[in-house]
């Protein structure tokens, strides 16, 4: 599929990530959640504390510690707000 | 004399570009929570209490930002007028206003006048962080959200007295040369309604919320807040250096004149000295000479 998303990770201070990506992962209060291309749009609370990972095209993966975040999907990406976002010390998944 | 106060305005004016360089990189999440709220506020009923006017406002809440250090020309009494004027206007709508400051400069004002501070913080006012913005925000929410149940003229069956007003007061950065004090309301927020044809494209109607939109209103106010007050306090540390550093800059021009002027008194005076040695000299050399005496 060509098709990709729009993925703008921010904190407060700062923009932490953009760009193109397959496939966001991240846990919401509810359950754990994967968007791809396409999803409806949703706005959730993450999960405290909580993890995103970002799928790159390549089949890399980018995973973030988010605190105080929250997942928005649009027609335009997907964006996720957080009071904190660090990169994850231990590489988790693959 | 002079070295120190271009010292200063030079410290003033690389922070300039590092506050403003902030405001700048705090935008994009300003933006997004804006976007969100947008979303939420058009999906779900908005009867939130941050979000309505209370019936009887008793008590208001006014939050003063000012600098920690003066030698910054009329930056933190401007604010303190500005929000001195706010107070009168609160007094006369017959609201007692309830003062929480930030910035040394504000704290001493109102110690030195014995008047009431509800809350204060120092110490951040040049490089404010989130966390300062948060700390702020979370004592201010309490305190509107303690004022909702409030009586007449004591606290209501939670027993703190709250407020039922939010207000800020900090000094907006329009330019180099231009910072405006501004007043703010900061609770209840208010909510614009726009035609759906004018919403921002790309606002769909139909959000799926997880958890239910009253719960995510509930989490994301207090953090929009929160961001509000960090803008404030980013764009006031703008003002705050922008302001030292006029004034830095023209006791920097005061001092060279001052040194033009002592330094041209000082070799002025020193010649005059050097021509008086030469002429005794030169006078006790021509009346050796004119009493015949050979040396």
């Amino acid at each position: 599929m060509a098709e990709q998303l729009n993925v703008q990770l921010v904190a407060v201070e700062e923009k932490v990530w953009s760009g193109k990506a397959d496939m966001v992962m991240a846990r919401t209060t509810e359950g754990e959640l994967g968007v791809l291309p396409g999803h409806a749009p949703m706005l959730g609370q993450l999960a405290e504390p909580g993890q995103v990972r970002i799928k790159l095209p390549g089949g890399e993966q980018l995973t973030y510690d988010v605190a105080g975040g929250f997942l928005s999907v649009s027609d335009r990406g997907v964006t996720v707000l957080a009071e904190n976002a660090t990169p994850a010390t231990a590489a988790s998944g693959n | 004399m002079k070295k120190i106060t271009k010292a200063m305005e030079l410290v003033a004016t690389s922070r300039i570009a590092k506050a403003q360089a902030r405001v700048e990189a705090s935008l994009p999440y300003a933006q997004a929570i804006t976007g969100v709220l947008t979303a939420l506020a058009s999906n779900a009923r908005i009867d939130h209490p941050m979000l309505t006017p209370r019936e009887r406002v008793r008590r208001a809440g006014v939050l003063l930002v000012t600098a920690d250090r003066g030698l910054a020309g009329g930056y933190s009494s401007n604010a303190i007028r500005t929000a001195e004027s706010l107070i009168a206007r609160l007094r006369a709508d017959g609201k007692e206003p309830v003062l929480y400051v930030i910035g040394r400069k504000g704290v001493s004002f109102y110690r030195f006048r014995n008047r009431p501070i509800e809350a204060s913080w120092t110490g951040f006012s040049e490089q404010p962080g989130f966390a300062d913005a948060r700390e702020v925000g979370e004592t201010l929410i309490k305190a509107f959200v303690a004022g909702a149940d409030d009586e007449a003229d004591g606290p209501g069956p939670d027993g703190v007295r709250g407020v039922d007003e939010l207000h800020i007061v900090y000094t907006e950065f329009k330019s180099l040369m231009t910072q405006n004090p501004v007043t703010r309301i900061i609770g209840p927020l208010q909510v614009e309604e726009r035609p759906r044809s004018e919403a921002a494209p790309g606002v769909l109607p139909d959000y799926e919320f997880e958890p239910n939109p009253e719960a995510l209103l509930d989490a994301l106010l207090p953090k929009y807040i929160n961001t509000r007050i960090y803008a404030a306090l980013l764009e006031s540390a703008a003002s705050e250096s922008a302001a030292r550093r006029r004034a830095m800059k023209s006791a920097t021009d005061n001092a060279e004149e001052m040194i033009d002027k002592y330094t041209r008194e000082m070799n002025s005076a020193r010649q005059a000295g050097i021509t008086q040695e030469i002429s005794e000299i030169v006078g006790g050399a021509n009346a050796l000479a004119a009493s015949g005496s050979e040396v």
